[in-house]
């Protein structure tokens, strides 16, 4: 009775976007909350926005675009049969991933030091749009993050598999699943960018 | 794991040599997984009941009869929470959708066997978090089971970690839905083209979508009620610029849909038991798998209707009005194959058809009331009041539950290899038919004479009429308890049930009872349709 | 099913170099258009350079130009549901 175990990789690939997909919307509900208060203050969005530091958002962009393309080439050093070079981009990821939370912290420092949190004092005291603004940039940019911390853990779980020699030329699937997830923290950043840096 | 020796022959519950707690709650075997998820939702179920009979009591007379109203509040938000939390959103994809749509399809089980398990695990944590927030903190919420703001947002009852539970339950409910999906793409046996996809598998899959859209806006918003109360983000307070009725807009979207992942697979239940006890094949299959689709689809399209008198834009309740009124069509190509099916069918009333005939009768029901409440101007007198409460219960009590039951009563028997008595079964079917028409239809005129929902108290006026509801809960629950002990005594002790006793033509039907862990002796090739009862076989 | 059995196409390190140096060029463009275009169009501007920059991640980063048509149907439902979701709430938030 006991026959092989099954293994699909197209299955896999398929589970991995379709959950990929209920993440889309899981954000897309703040973006619904973002397009609605947008259009409600877009005066009170704009005076807010420009209270961002614009240097931040670019840097931790760019990092997320780069360790994007890092676990691209992660899977195609997998294919290519290339181990030492998978380890390597899957380490230049993670570390990206280190350096995105880092910057994230320091932003969020320097803007909680001006007063500027949800329930805050200066924000109850401006105009309702500003608090609005930034809820939705705390409770955003902070799921994104807690996002960014999951990925790089679970690109260090794939990274330790391609070390013990689990990921491989013949399956990779655990591998290329992984750097999908990735991808979708940096698409979901690459939209937050723009509407809450660029807004002005 | 009974006391009582299954039979002889290897099966699913002895073939593994695996035996004890560990074996059960740590299998991947989608049938074992199937008949975890069914006992804790049935566990939850008559949790959901008892709490639904407590309310009633207290309704029986005007004033206070058995509890305060703060009790009263939290009685009815926890019976709706576990009532559709806990009980009738997983429990057709967790319970029968487990047990059944693998062996449907022909595949050994379903797509991600250990994701299949972490689902339970995390529905019973969530579970068990819900029933935490009941005992500490503030005490049990009193929100009611849509937690509006700004009520939710300042409450001092303990509804933060109960959101949580159902966030994770909802986690849960998303990883069935990727499972199912991936499974009916993916392990379909040669020859189970699409079209001949059973139509309980096609329910399940239109319903496994409308869980991946739909539920990740639950959590979203269940997060932003979380970081309301705890980070003070103001986003639905108007007084910091944010906007009630944005939740109620969120909380819907997801809502609205819910209520097909409740109803879409009972009716896929209904649309299995109709023709094998009709002796016909279905009619119109094509339009009956497109349907589940197109109600999925049009139901995603609906959710404003829920918010007529909360103060949205006129022009929003015109759309939603209007969409509410597309969703009739499916539901109705629905009710109209059915009885279509059975024209001129060799019927047989046994206790699965008698659950199925009285859910295209209530469903009906429910189903016309919800047009009474679809439009705008009738809704505005109805809304809010005991008629929408009758309507739901109607659509997913009536509709949902009895199929519920009604798959309980058909498959069961599958997978124990035993049987239950007839005539207690359909006494008790009897007994819960008329109890529940007492029961709701008291409801819904009284609703129509201005009864408010929600309320522990009421105008002597209606004191009649709600006791007569409750009295209907009574012959109700006595019909429902006299249906589980003789389904359950039949199961470990009755007689026993050969491999195809129905006669149905789907593969579940075409394999040993019970099935064994691997269902299939060899992958099967499929060559005939589910409702071609002449090429399976069969007279 | 063999793993692997698939033919699997492979993106060669410098064609993945070419789409990461148009993202970077893209993010540089949403910059200089939010400094100097202070019109009403920007907001809808910057999505469309964010839309042009989640296509390049999603057809090259993430692989579907060279997945089969199953996985793009799912992702055009996925994207035309959330749209429903923002669009269908603004007959609400629009007129009220």
């Amino acid at each position: 009775m006991s026959r092989p175990p099954h293994r699909d990789y197209a299955g896999a690939k398929l589970g991995m976007w379709l959950f990929l997909f209920t993440e889309l919307i899981l954000f897309g509900g703040l973006f619904l909350l973002y397009a609605v208060y947008l259009a409600r203050y877009p005066h009170e969005f704009a005076a807010a926005g420009r209270e961002m530091h614009l240097a931040f958002g670019v840097a931790n962009t760019v990092i997320l675009i780069t360790s994007s393309l890092l676990a691209a080439m992660a899977v195609t050093a997998v294919q290519r049969d290339d181990r030492r070079t998978t380890l390597a981009l899957l380490g230049g990821t993670i570390l990206c991933a280190a350096i995105f939370l880092v910057d994230k912290y320091l932003e969020w420092g320097a803007e909680i030091g001006r007063g500027i949190y949800p329930d805050s004092p200066r924000l109850a005291a401006g105009p309702p749009g500003e608090s609005v603004f930034f809820s939705l940039y705390y409770l955003t940019t902070g799921l994104h993050g807690l996002h960014v911390l999951i990925g790089g853990a679970l690109l260090a779980v794939v990274a330790a598999r391609v070390k013990r020699g689990a990921i491989h030329p013949g399956d990779y699937v655990w591998l290329e699943n992984g750097a999908l997830y990735w991808h979708l923290v940096d698409l979901i950043w690459i939209f937050i960018f723009p509407l809450y840096y660029l807004v002005l | 794991m009974s006391m009582v020796e299954r039979p002889a022959t290897s099966s699913f519950w002895n073939d593994t040599g695996k035996t004890g707690i560990a074996a059960w709650i740590f299998s991947t075997d989608h049938k074992r997984i199937g008949l975890l998820y069914f006992y804790s939702v049935l566990g939850f179920f008559l949790v959901g009941v008892l709490l639904g009979l407590l309310l009633r009591i207290e309704l029986m007379a005007p004033g206070r009869t058995i509890m305060g109203p703060q009790t009263y509040n939290a009685l009815f938000t926890v019976h709706g929470v576990v009532m559709i939390f806990l009980f009738i959103i997983p429990g057709f994809p967790g319970a029968f959708g487990n047990l059944l749509m693998p062996i449907q399809i022909g595949a050994r089980d379903v797509a991600f066997p250990r994701l299949n398990l972490l689902s339970w695990w995390l529905y019973m944590i969530g579970a068990a978090t819900i029933l935490t927030a009941l005992f500490t903190g503030g005490g049990p919420p009193d929100t009611g089971w849509t937690f509006y703001v700004p009520f939710s947002a300042r409450t001092g009852t303990n509804v933060s970690l109960a959101v949580l539970g159902v966030f994770i339950v909802g986690f849960s409910s998303i990883l069935t839905g990727v499972n199912f999906v991936t499974t009916i793409h993916r392990l379909r046996a040669e020859g189970m083209t699409w079209g001949r996809l059973p139509l309980f598998v096609w329910s399940l899959y239109a319903t496994a979508w409308v869980q991946i859209l739909a539920t990740p806006i639950l959590g979203i918003t269940l997060v932003l009620i979380i970081a309301e109360r705890l980070l003070g983000t103001g986003l639905f307070d108007p007084g910091r610029g944010g906007d009630p009725l944005m939740y109620q807009h969120l909380f819907w979207i997801y809502s609205h849909p819910a209520v097909y992942i409740m109803i879409l697979p009972a009716m896929g239940v209904v649309t299995e038991i109709i023709p094998v006890f009709s002796r016909k094949p279905i009619f119109g299959y094509k339009m009956i798998a497109f349907s589940s689709l197109a109600i999925a689809a049009a139901g995603s399209l609906v959710w404003g209707h829920h918010m007529y008198t909360s103060g949205m834009s006129d022009n929003a309740v015109l759309v939603f009005s209007f969409l509410t009124f597309i969703v009739a069509i499916p539901s109705a190509i629905k009710v109209f194959n059915w009885v279509s099916t059975l024209y001129k069918g060799s019927i047989s009333l046994e206790a699965p058809m008698l659950f199925a005939l009285s859910f295209i009768l209530l469903f009906s029901i429910g189903g016309l009331a919800g047009l009474i409440l679809g439009a705008a101007a009738t809704d505005i007198h109805v809304h809010d009041t005991h008629f929408v409460v009758g309507h739901f219960h109607y659509v997913i009590f009536g509709g949902s539950g009895f199929a519920f039951l009604g798959a309980m009563h058909y498959w069961l028997p599958k997978f124990y290899g035993r049987r239950y008595a007839e005539k207690p079964a359909v006494v008790g079917w009897a007994m819960m038919f008329v109890g529940f028409n007492i029961l709701y239809f008291s409801m819904m005129v009284l609703g129509m004479k201005g009864m408010p929902r929600r309320y522990y108290d009421y105008l002597p006026e209606f004191a009649p009429l709600n006791l007569a509801s409750t009295i209907g809960s009574w012959i109700l629950a006595a019909g429902l308890v006299l249906l589980l002990v003789n389904l359950f005594r039949g199961l470990f002790r009755g007689e026993p049930f050969g491999n195809n006793p129905w006669g149905g033509a789907t593969l579940e039907w075409a394999i040993p009872t019970p099935p064994s862990t691997e269902n299939f002796e060899q992958d099967p090739v499929v060559t005939h349709g589910p409702y071609d009862f002449k090429r399976a076989g069969m007279p | 099913m063999a793993p692997g059995k698939q033919a699997h196409y492979i993106m060669g390190y410098g064609q993945l170099t070419t789409v990461w140096l148009g993202l970077l060029a893209l993010t540089a463009l949403t910059v200089w258009v939010s400094r100097h275009d202070l019109g009403i169009g920007h907001v809808w501007g910057s999505l469309a350079i964010a839309a042009v920059k989640g296509g390049l991640v999603i057809a090259f980063f993430m692989h579907m130009r060279y997945e089969g048509r199953l996985l793009r149907w799912l992702l055009f439902l996925t994207l035309v549901t959330l749209a429903i979701y923002i669009g269908f709430t603004f007959f609400d938030v629009l007129y009220r």
